[in-house]
């Protein structure tokens, strides 16, 4: 990572830091909001917030490796997330995930080559009802099948 | 196809009933605590995530403790599989929740409450927060709520990163604080050292929607529906294998029968109640009544047709306890994996009953020995769908 | 002054919040234990009533050191009326409950634990460093396990570190039981070990898994003191120690630190407490040392280098007004401090002691001074030291620590090592008759020797700056400064130095004022303190890496607890009470070795070279 780009994170998490607050209460918000600016927490980004807390780097990480939905890897512009709880399998998520694997030739957890796609299967996101669904980013689609789901992920840029 | 918060017409007797917005908060801030505490007791309301711990005595001990700052959390970290009543309570009865929220940040003495919302429902994020603004314009939040000069309250949303144990309530203060979502050592209980080591009380999004319906007709006429033990209403959450899945507000004491038939549901074989940490019932104890003191749930239903591969199911459970067991505590941690190791040996065809036997034992070790819920309700699918569907699973081919 | 607490509140000691109503709730309440009633204080855990009334709970995550987890399951006990099983380290007693320590379902949840810890243990006990002091392998032993009732590994699934100079990481032995992780972030308050992922993939980790030697470790060891299974050990250099010895052209040395011989008696099943020098002597030169030698000689030298350079400080800053001299001056000593400062503060770096430490002092004479008067050829010198310490493995490997012209120390023992290869050479060590050191650096003063306890330097120190600036002995019964002695994280007291000699008139009237802290937590205190200006009136300041002083260092026999380190403590002041030379001035081989060899005097043109050091800018970023 170039030095504009440190400076660039820095910034934003002097910001974040300045709205949420520096104390370990913070540390989720401030970590959620930046990753919805650059989509995952790289190394020199959980030091610079680590050390604006007064926390340790390790503890940063162990944070973030916890929870599901804060990554440290790199990630597409867009996630695709498809449940994977048995009453959304038993009404074809499944086939849809395999459908969205070979469209896009990754497995679960990775992202397509475009970097466009990061696809998820994750437990249940409480939309048993209206099974099989799909959610990308913040939209919900509800009632999928494989043609309905594909044709969604194309036009994602 | 997208966001979808249009309001169904739903009926049921308490929840889904008429209410006219902001009546009950009106009332309650001319109320004493005490009486609002005492309907709270009649009323006889239970937690509605799953646990079931009577309400009252939660926020009596709240209310009673001598703290500088008392905290009101909304656990709306709905993640048990099968449950969405959360959701739509969210997203078509936003005003009975947050009044509820409201009402119990009075009578404990909290000025702060926080909703904890799942990070799968960040999508609801801008509406909620958007009622929350409605509610300061019309002071039904912020100083001086409804002219009452003693109470102000704020409401803020705090969205979770994605752990389904930090619906546990020590995890869900943890996670709060900025640390791994592990449980923490109870006692002390966070209504005596919670967020912060404040006192706090964390209700569900359905038991605090219930508080306004409670204040206005107060807690006798709650206590009317549902059972003796169980009273008051429950909104079940039904999916699967039947023709109108959703959300549905029945009285406590419903048998499974009648929830399948409410359901649309046709050839049943199996209904899970309670979530991946309930227990599968099958047919021959669909007689059986949805109640604390009988078959107790969050609301849960899963229902599965004869086509069904049980012990698919079962694994399907379990491995949905190895990803989300937080790690901290040696049964749980370990315990899971072994289980799921089981079903493993299962499908191969490569077990033994011997050993299968142990690990029920294993099971109910780990029901009294984990740290919390999690553990200690995980091996209910594996001994109850392992018991009642053996003939399917155990046929060596 | 003392640190404040990071733990979560359930984690603490408990503190139980006063209610509105007085519920008549009193001090005491009467519980039933066993079957048999018990009145008991309210709020004490079952576990430490357990304790008191000679009740054994077996435990894996608890540790009187560290704050309450509660994770590992082993403590669990019944109480009545309660569905699931409390765990006795953090349950306080308030109500009247009948509890049962060992009824059929504890004994089963308590086995089925033990049952599942080692279906994920990799390794076999005979080939493990903690063969016999393991405290899994004891359950398993108490709890007779003969079987793995659900399977066990067979393979390692986790890669060694070993990138450490001091601290190895062994994951497959790992049963987290998170003592190091509320070792390394609560106690030391160093952050280098938490937990990582979730659920079953949960494992101890550092920063995005980088080996040991690339983080900030200290190497203070603390964590190797209370991890309860092989998990964390120190890198054993023995096999080349005995490969020295075993090879005839080579004059290995052994230079012995007091906390070890204040310990060693542990390791062969006596209580915590008794000295073995006289033994240790008998046993290293029957292995086959050529030399045994006092480290408390070079501990001396250390005290004529660091009172000098503390007593210049001070001229500069009263006499000459030059603001650029730093007091307080620290001790440097210890290394895991020093590493410490020099992540964490390395702006600070110029307020610490030039001084080496006692270890490196002594290796950069020995290949120099000694060579030279025994005639021998110091490539062909061996010098081994025998430290308390996980982090001196460390020292003595930095490129800097070489002015002898070799690598002035080849190799760091712990005392658990040294344990080690008196038993391989079948030596019983307590049973051995006793012998002295050898000339000609057999001899120390008991300044030296309370170097080992926390306010050790401190009050060796004071006993030889004050002398040398008044004439005379420090102003305390039997010369004990018992400002300086004591557990207390954070000491402070001052001497006022009055009738001074001619040529230290400047310190005329000065109220001497010095700090002792043990553990970095406290060290980080008083850290804060000085960057907030807050020490301006301090001069001196001791600060010892390891909870305790060298007494509770990470190469000391393990287990590890307060009141232990505080029996080998007395076992150092009473050794040191009978010595005929107290103070590091009047030992007779300091007078002889400034005499012969360092002619230019403390901190003159000689010593800096051999005996002073620079430090490293480290900072906290990692790469």
């Amino acid at each position: 990572m170039n030095d504009i780009e440190k400076n660039i994170r820095n910034e934003f998490i002097e910001e974040l830091i300045r709205i949420h607050g520096c104390e370990r209460t913070s540390l989720l918000p401030v970590l959620q909001e930046f990753q919805k600016k650059f989509f995952y927490i790289d190394e020199y980004s959980q030091q610079e917030i680590a050390d604006k807390m007064n926390i340790h780097p390790v503890e940063v990480h162990s944070v973030i490796t916890f929870y599901a939905f804060l990554y440290e890897k790199p990630r597409g512009r867009n996630t695709v997330r498809i449940c994977k709880n048995i009453v959304c399998d038993f009404h074809g998520s499944n086939i849809i995930a395999k459908a969205l694997m070979e469209e896009l030739n990754i497995s679960p957890g990775e992202t397509s080559n475009d970097g466009r796609v990061t696809l998820e299967l994750i437990n249940c996101f409480g939309l048993c009802d209206k099974s099989p669904s799909m959610v990308v980013n913040e939209d919900v689609y509800e009632n999928m099948d494989k043609e309905k789901a594909l044709n969604i992920i194309r036009q994602l840029k | 196809m997208k966001n979808n918060f249009v309001k169904i017409n739903r009926t049921g007797p308490v929840l889904f009933s008429d209410y006219k917005e902001n009546s009950a908060l009106k009332k309650a801030v001319r109320m004493s605590r005490n009486d609002i505490l005492f309907e709270l007791r009649e009323s006889g309301l239970k937690g509605r995530g799953g646990a079931g711990f009577p309400v009252s005595t939660k926020w009596m001990l709240t209310a009673a403790t001598n703290a500088d700052k008392k905290y009101l959390i909304c656990n709306a970290d709905e993640g048990e599989p099968g449950t969405f009543k959360d959701r739509v309570l969210l997203t078509e009865y936003p005003e009975l929740v947050l009044e509820g929220m409201i009402i119990a940040g009075y009578t404990i003495g909290a000025q702060e409450g926080i909703i904890y919302l799942r990070a799968e429902y960040s999508y609801l994020i801008e509406f909620i927060q958007s009622k929350i603004d409605e509610m300061h314009k019309s002071n039904l939040l912020g100083k001086s709520i409804c002219g009452n000069k003693d109470f102000e309250f704020e409401i803020k949303i705090f969205p979770g990163s994605g752990a389904y144990v930090c619906g546990e309530e020590t995890a869900l203060i943890e996670s709060m604080e900025g640390n791994r979502g592990e449980p923490r050592n109870r006692p002390p209980f966070p209504v005596n050292t919670g967020y912060l080591g404040y006192p706090t009380v964390v209700n569900n999004v359905e038991t605090l929607a219930a508080i306004p319906h409670i204040i206005n007709n107060g807690g006798e006429w709650y206590h009317k529906f549902g059972t003796d033990k169980s009273t008051g209403s429950k909104l079940f959450s039904i999916s699967g294998d039947c023709k109108n899945p959703g959300v549905y507000e029945l009285p406590w004491g419903i048998t499974i029968k009648d929830l399948l038939e409410i359901a649309g549901a046709e050839d049943t074989k199996a209904v899970q109640v309670g979530g991946a940490s309930g227990i599968c019932l099958p047919e021959s104890q669909f007689s059986k009544k949805v109640s604390y003191e009988e078959i107790s749930t969050g609301g849960s239903v899963m229902i599965f047709n004869k086509d069904r591969n049980m012990l698919k199911v079962l694994k399907n459970f379990m491995e949905f306890f190895v990803e989300e067991s937080c790690g901290q505590c040696t049964p749980c941690r370990i315990g899971n994996v072994k289980l799921l190791e089981g079903i493993e040996m299962i499908e191969k065809n490569e077990y033994s009953m011997e050993y299968i036997n142990k690990l029920k034992e294993l099971g109910e070790t780990m029901k009294v020995a984990s740290k919390c819920g999690l553990g200690q309700s995980s091996p209910n699918p594996f001994i109850s769908i392992l018991d009642n569907f053996k003939d399917e699973i155990f046929t060596k081919n | 002054m003392e640190k404040e607490l990071r733990s979560p509140v359930s984690q603490r000691p408990q503190e139980i919040r006063k209610y509105d109503s007085n519920s008549g709730i009193g001090a005491e309440v009467t519980i039933e234990l066993n079957g048999e009633k018990l009145k008991v204080p309210m709020g004490k855990s079952i576990l430490e009533i357990c304790r008191e009334n000679n009740i054994h709970i077996p435990t894996l995550c608890y540790h009187e050191d560290l704050c309450i987890a509660g994770n590992c399951r082993m403590c669990l006990v019944e109480i009545e009326g309660m569905r699931t099983l409390q765990t006795a380290c953090s349950y306080p007693v308030t109500t009247p409950v009948k509890i049962k320590t060992f009824s059929n379902k504890v004994r089963k949840a308590r086995r089925h634990v033990i049952d599942l810890l080692l279906s994920e243990h990799y390794g076999e006990c005979y080939s493990c460093i903690r063969n016999n002091n393991c405290e899994l392998q004891t359950l398993a032993r108490e709890y007779g396990v003969d079987s793995y009732e659900f399977g066990h590994v067979c393979e390692p699934r986790f890669e060694i570190d070993n990138s450490s100079a001091a601290v190895i990481r062994d994951m497959d032995k790992c049963i987290l039981c998170r003592r190091c992780v509320r070792t390394c972030i609560d106690l030391q308050e160093v952050g280098v070990l938490e937990a990582v992922n979730r659920g079953y993939d949960t494992k101890i980790s550092t920063f995005l898994d980088k080996p040991l030697a690339d983080v900030i470790c200290i190497n203070c060891g603390q964590c190797i003191n209370r991890c309860p299974t092989a998990a964390l050990h120190a890198n054993d250099p023995s096999d080349l120690v005995w490969k020295a010895i075993e090879d005839p052209s080579k004059h290995v040395v052994l230079q012995t630190a007091p906390s070890p011989r204040a310990a060693m008696g542990e390791e062969f099943g006596l209580p915590a407490g008794l000295s073995m020098t006289g033994q240790l002597n008998t046993a290293v030169k029957r292995i086959g040392f050529d030399k045994v030698f006092d480290t408390n000689f070079s501990a001396d030298l250390t005290i004529m280098e660091e009172g000098t350079e503390l007593l210049n400080r001070l001229k500069k800053a009263l006499v000459d007004k030059d603001d650029s001299v730093k007091l307080p001056q620290f001790t440097s000593c210890s290394p895991g401090w020093v590493k410490f400062i020099e992540h964490f503060y390395p702006e600070y770096l110029d307020y610490l002691s030039t001084a080496k430490s006692p270890q490196q002092m002594f290796g950069a004479i020995i290949k120099t001074f000694y060579a030279q008067e025994e005639n021998i050829d110091p490539a062909n010198i061996v010098t081994v030291a025998l430290m308390p310490c996980a982090a001196k493995k460390f020292e003595c490997n930095r490129p800097e620590m070489n002015s002898s012209g070799f690598k002035d120390v080849d190799y760091g023992l712990t005392t658990r090592e040294m344990a080690k290869m008196i038993r391989e050479a079948g030596l019983v060590l307590p049973d051995l008759p006793k012998s002295g050191f050898d000339d000609p650096f057999g001899e120390a003063s008991g300044a030296g020797l309370i170097f080992g306890s926390t306010g050790g330097v401190m009050e060796a120190a004071l006993r030889t700056v004050y002398e040398l600036v008044t004439g005379r002995p420090v102003p305390f019964s039997n010369l004990n400064i018992d400002a300086c002695r004591g557990v207390k994280g954070i000491k402070e007291a001052s001497i006022k130095l009055e009738n001074c000699k001619e040529d230290f008139s400047f310190l005329e009237g000065v109220d001497l004022k010095f700090i002792v802290a043990h553990g970095t937590a406290n060290a980080k205190v008083v850290m804060e303190m000085l960057i907030k200006g807050e020490l301006k009136d301090y001069h001196f300041i001791e600060i010892m890496a390891c909870p305790g002083g060298c007494i509770g260092g990470g190469g000391q026999p393990i287990p590890t607890s307060e009141a232990i380190r505080k029996l080998r403590a007395k076992a150092i002041y009473a050794e040191e009470a009978n010595l005929p030379v107290r103070k590091s001035h009047e030992n007779p081989k300091i007078k002889y070795i400034y005499d012969k060899f360092l002619t230019d005097g403390p901190c003159g043109k000689l010593s800096h070279k051999l005996l002073h050091t620079k430090y490293i800018k480290r900072g906290k970023y990692i790469n």
